[in-house]
């Protein structure tokens, strides 16, 4: 699989406090309504500006704070087709795996917002078309490529009855 | 090889086969697991709240689950939005408490108190594992718990199979020599280290707290530590039990549960760090995040419009203790809204038998029921434009408390109350001379 995609740029420190904000509390039991506010706090616009498939790219530390795994959902239900950043907060890179969501550790300095960028998932290979830079994300530990290759966690559970790690 | 606390933890409840332990067996019986491994490890206590449960519920049913791996350590909690402050909050409870109906599964009901205080009180023993759709899972990790935060599908699927995965975490050992000074807490040790290691300088990691200075410490305090150790992007912060933690246990009606803890002396740690405890100084978290910490001495004078003492990180009744201590026939500045939460149901009555309400009250204070009150910014204490708090919490994250525009700063319960009298940040120190 390899995604073609618009880069949207983000800087450091992202947090799910940026990506799902607090006081949309009540409208986690309403994720579409919640993925229209997806990113607020950071880019007022996002939700309306970002197109299915588009990937984002950010800094490191992306997702940290806390546990909420809407923060990952409302990202997949906005039409994102992957997550790039320099590094990820523990708790958002299990969440985006276990909801088929691929959460990607490369180095992003290269890719500027708006760039033209291919991605596939399974090698972690990176190209930016826009300025014909190839880069290469970490591989992601083979059974977490497993989980989203499964199409997340609970589609892995309901295919092999159990965690199968081989 | 010598094992740290989080692989002996890990390596007691997991087997390389797939099958896992189903009676307690002490630690160090099981396999072998180091830093870097990947296990499937029996869970012992799974957890939700208002905000994560709904959606770890659709996942669990999405699985075609309707029995729960243990009813009686699937614990369900109302306490982000307790009371509910709206009809859509409103519903999300009906969702966990229909949920604990048909699974038998605990719920703690409106007014029990923050998730993490309860879960301390009355479910969690040394040598255990629990997760929990909640970042600060980790808080459990003073009893000697390898306690950890994770999302709704991976508790959803810890409920109903009744484990889960991890990769074993390094370790980072961090000493604490010394003695903290008077009007110096665990709280300001904790950001003095978050602010040094930065908010993703463990990230993965799990951190060991141990010196004399965590010796010497009650258990309130060591669960402040433990409890922000995610604030440094750690997956678990352990604590070495002892006989505080025998006591608690006990004082707890869980005497039975103690077991001894402790990492073996040639563990393996990624990384050593040592803290002079005479370094730390009272110090905030500066908007907006948790690793811009700043001594009070560099923000003093800085105007306040809300102070806010409780959350799972500092509401505990030793908190209140000290935050009575230096409200007691005193005002809470005029300018400066007092708010207080005590952290469980049982702190609340612990603290109005001991006078401490009172002396809160007459302060000033606002009370708040037992819950994560304004820290959320789900329901009362939320900020207005331009406004500045400051709260005893663990996170200060732009929008945390509701408002984007608003500013928060983190500290200690001591540094919350001397502020809330003069209306501005202020060095608790010299009120406690």
């Amino acid at each position: 699989m390899k995604l073609q995609a618009k880069a949207w740029k983000f800087g450091d420190n992202i947090s799910t406090d940026l990506i799902a904000p607090g006081r949309y509390f009540h409208l986690r039991t309403n994720l579409p309504e919640l993925a229209k506010h997806v990113l607020e706090d950071a880019d007022a616009d996002f939700a309306k500006k970002v197109r299915k498939g588009d990937i984002i790219v950010a800094g490191k530390n992306f997702g940290l704070g806390s546990s909420r795994e809407h923060a990952a959902q409302i990202i997949k239900l906005a039409g994102v087709s992957a997550v790039l950043a320099k590094s990820f907060a523990r708790i958002f890179y299990r969440n985006a795996i276990n909801i088929g969501l691929p959460a990607l550790e490369v180095d992003t300095d290269k890719i500027y917002a708006g760039d033209e960028v291919e991605v596939e998932p399974a090698s972690g290979t990176v190209f930016n078309k826009t300025r014909n830079i190839g880069l290469q994300a970490k591989p992601l530990p083979e059974f977490m490529f497993q989980l989203l290759k499964d199409g997340g966690l609970v589609e892995h559970i309901k295919k092999h009855g159990d965690f199968r790690l081989q | 090889m010598g094992k740290t606390i989080s692989e002996k933890i890990l390596s007691a409840h997991s087997l390389p086969s797939g099958r896992w332990r189903t009676c307690q067996l002490p630690i160090g019986i099981g396999v072998d697991a180091y830093a870097g491994d990947i296990v499937v490890a029996k869970i012992d206590v799974a957890m939700i709240q208002d905000g994560t449960g709904p959606l770890t519920i659709q996942e669990f049913q999405k699985l075609g689950k309707s029995k729960v791996f243990n009813s009686s350590r699937t614990v369900l909690f109302l306490d982000h939005a307790a009371p509910s402050p709206r009809k859509e909050l409103s519903n999300a409870h009906l969702i966990l408490r229909q949920f604990a109906s048909q699974t038998g599964s605990k719920l703690c009901e409106v007014g029990s108190g923050v998730c993490h205080q309860i879960l301390a009180e009355d479910y969690v023993n040394p040598g255990e594992i629990l997760i929990g759709a909640d970042s600060h899972t980790c808080t459990a990790g003073a009893l000697g718990a390898f306690a950890t935060g994770m999302g709704s599908t991976d508790v959803a699927v810890g409920i109903a199979l009744g484990k889960t995965w991890f990769k074993v975490p390094q370790t980072f050992r961090v000493d604490v020599e010394g003695k903290l000074e008077k009007g110096v807490y665990s709280k300001d040790l904790i950001l003095h280290f978050i602010g040094g290691i930065g908010s993703d300088g463990a990230t993965y990691k799990a951190l060991e707290f141990a010196g004399e200075a965590i010796e010497k410490m009650g258990m309130a305090e060591r669960f402040t530590l433990t409890n922000m150790s995610v604030e440094a992007g750690a997956k678990a912060g352990l604590i070495a039990t002892d006989a505080k933690t025998e006591k608690f246990l006990k004082h707890q009606g869980r005497c039975k549960m103690f077991m001894v803890v402790k990492p073996d002396e040639d563990a393996i740690y990624e990384k050593k760090i040592n803290i002079d405890a005479s370094d730390v100084v009272p110090l905030v978290a500066a908007p907006h995040s948790v690793d811009n910490v700043k001594a009070v001495e560099e923000v003093k004078d800085t105007k306040i419009d809300q102070v806010f003492i409780g959350t799972c990180t500092n509401g505990r009744l030793e908190d209140l203790q000290i935050a009575a201590k230096i409200l007691k026939g005193k005002k809470k500045h005029p300018n400066t809204r007092l708010i207080v939460a005590p952290a469980s149901h049982a702190i609340y009555l612990q603290a109005l038998k001991k006078g401490v309400i009172e002396i809160l009250v007459n302060a000033g204070a606002m009370i708040f029921p037992p819950g994560c009150a304004a820290c959320v910014g789900v329901h009362g204490g939320i900020l207005g434009d331009g406004e500045v708090c400051l709260s005893t919490q663990n996170r200060n994250f732009k929008g945390r408390m509701g408002n984007p525009e608003a500013e928060i700063y983190l500290s200690s319960p001591a540094t919350a109350a001397v502020s809330a009298i003069k209306g501005e940040i202020t060095d608790p120190r010299e009120a406690l001379k």
